[in-house]
This record gives C-alpha cells, structure tokens and sequence, in this order.
C-alpha cells in the first residue's frame, strides 16, 4: 500500500529570472538557485527547484512569506524578474511507501529512472500538469492545480486500491 | 511513444510532454507592409511539406516550457537531432549521411 496525503500549503512562487540575475537572486533567497533543469537546492525551509532555464520555484514557510517578497523586493531595481506568488494554485500530495513509484508510474509518461532522488520536474499527470518531486527513494511529492486535484487525487486512490488488491 | 531529446532539458522524453508548433525557420518579414498580398500568402500559409527531412519546432510545453527546432524524417519519424531555438539549421548531408 502506498500513502496518499495532501500536504498543508506552505508559501510557493513561481520566479524567473535571466542568467545574470541568479547571482543577486541566490543571495536575496539565501540558497543558491540551481541552473541544471530538474536540480533542487535546500537551506533551512527554504527551497529552490529549477524548473526551465530561467524559471524557478521556491518554497518557504508560511511564517517567511512577506520575508521573501520583501527581500525580492530589495533587489528589483537591479536585477529585474518576475516573482509570482502561487501557494493556493496546486495542491500537493506527498506520495510514500514501497510501491510509490510504480503508483505514480499509472499517470506519468516519464521514465521514473530519470526522476532522481533530490530532484524535481514538471511533467504530466495523467493529463493533468504537474510538478513532481522525488524527496526519497520512496517518497515523492505531486502538485497539481486545484482544480484538477479530485481528478488526479481519485486516479491514485484507485490505483492504490488496485495494487492493495494485488492487481 | 516518441522519445524526444529535449536540448534545454538534454533528457530523451515522452511525446506526451511536448507540442508541436509548425515549420521552423520562417522568419517574420520585417516590413510587412511592403509585401505584395502573394509574398504575406505564402509567408503565412505556404509550408515545404516534404517527403523525408523536416525542420520543424516543438515546445517542451510539460516541462522545461522551452521552443526549441527539431529534425525529423517525416517517412520514418525518427528525429534526427534537436536543437534551440535561434541555432543555424544543421547541414542534413551529416545527419543523414547521404546527400540530401
């Protein structure tokens, strides 16, 4: 059997920057924004995911969501960009136990061997956009867009339902 | 399924996450207006549409969101290089091996 829960919302934005203002932008977050598409970089509760290759997504705690709009806001004057808060646009799920990689496999084209631990992309679930996150070998994390979360959360419980029994 | 080679993302991946966007190399003229009603016809409908290579561009749309060109052999549908946007078309005697 595999876990299913959806994760309560933390702050997320969505950031684009050009390749010269990763520099400012990485001292501005405190972590040093990763420029390999699919490359994650953690400090504290704060988190970068590249996502293109001017496009990030960075995750905080609640607790420091102003702290990061106001540090962004800091550096707007010299390094243009664009930072976009999106917290309540996706739900997630965090995805866990031994068979959680096969499970996701019901709905994403990509050959999960691509998908590393530590590593993140947006891909496809089903077909429904989605950012997926391998956090452990076991445990990933699928953000959907709201609207198209109770499609995507019943394809995985009855996926789930199929493996428990032993489909 | 279609494995294509993102170049931006530099990963082979599912047809699924990409779309399709047309002919590639067309370039917008640059004043439009002095064009007779022919010359904008065929800028803006008149496609090669050949049997064998084609140039064509896709978007990695489900992914890194990137435009990037393509080579494809439009008989046996295999892609024979990728390649980003803004690059010089590749000379397709190299990827063929045969003159093209």
């Amino acid at each position: 059997m595999v876990e299913i829960t959806r994760l309560p919302e933390e702050a997320r934005f969505s950031f684009r920057v050009a390749a010269g203002g990763v520099a400012a932008a990485s001292k501005a977050f405190g972590v040093d924004l990763p420029t390999t598409i699919g490359g994650m970089a953690a400090n504290g509760s704060r988190r970068a995911l590249c996502l293109g290759p001017d496009e990030w997504q960075l995750d905080a705690a609640a607790s420091e969501r102003d702290a990061v709009v106001a540090a962004f806001a800091g550096i707007y004057a010299d390094t243009p960009h664009s930072l976009v808060e999106v917290t309540d646009r996706e739900f997630t799920y965090q995805i866990s136990g031994e068979q959680a990689e096969e499970l996701l496999t019901v709905g994403v084209p990509r050959d999960m061997a691509l998908v590393t631990v530590g590593s993140g992309t947006r891909t496809l679930f089903d077909t429904v956009p989605a950012i997926l996150v391998r956090e452990a070998d076991n445990r990933f994390t699928l953000s959907v867009w709201r609207s198209f979360a109770p499609h995507a959360e019943e394809l995985l419980h009855i996926a789930n339902k199929e493996f428990a029994a032993g489909l | 399924m279609l494995l294509i080679h993102c170049p931006y993302c530099d990963k082979e991946l599912p047809e699924l996450e990409f779309a399709y966007a047309g002919e590639a190399h067309i370039a917008r003229p640059v004043d439009p207006s002095a064009l007779s009603d022919d010359e904008w016809r065929d800028f803006l409908f008149i496609r090669s549409n050949p049997r064998g290579t084609h140039f064509e561009r896709w978007r990695h749309i489900h992914g890194c969101g990137r435009f990037f060109n393509a080579a494809r052999d439009t008989v046996t549908d295999k892609f024979l290089t990728t390649y980003p946007a803004g690059e010089a078309r590749p000379d397709i005697s190299k990827l063929t091996g045969s003159k093209a």
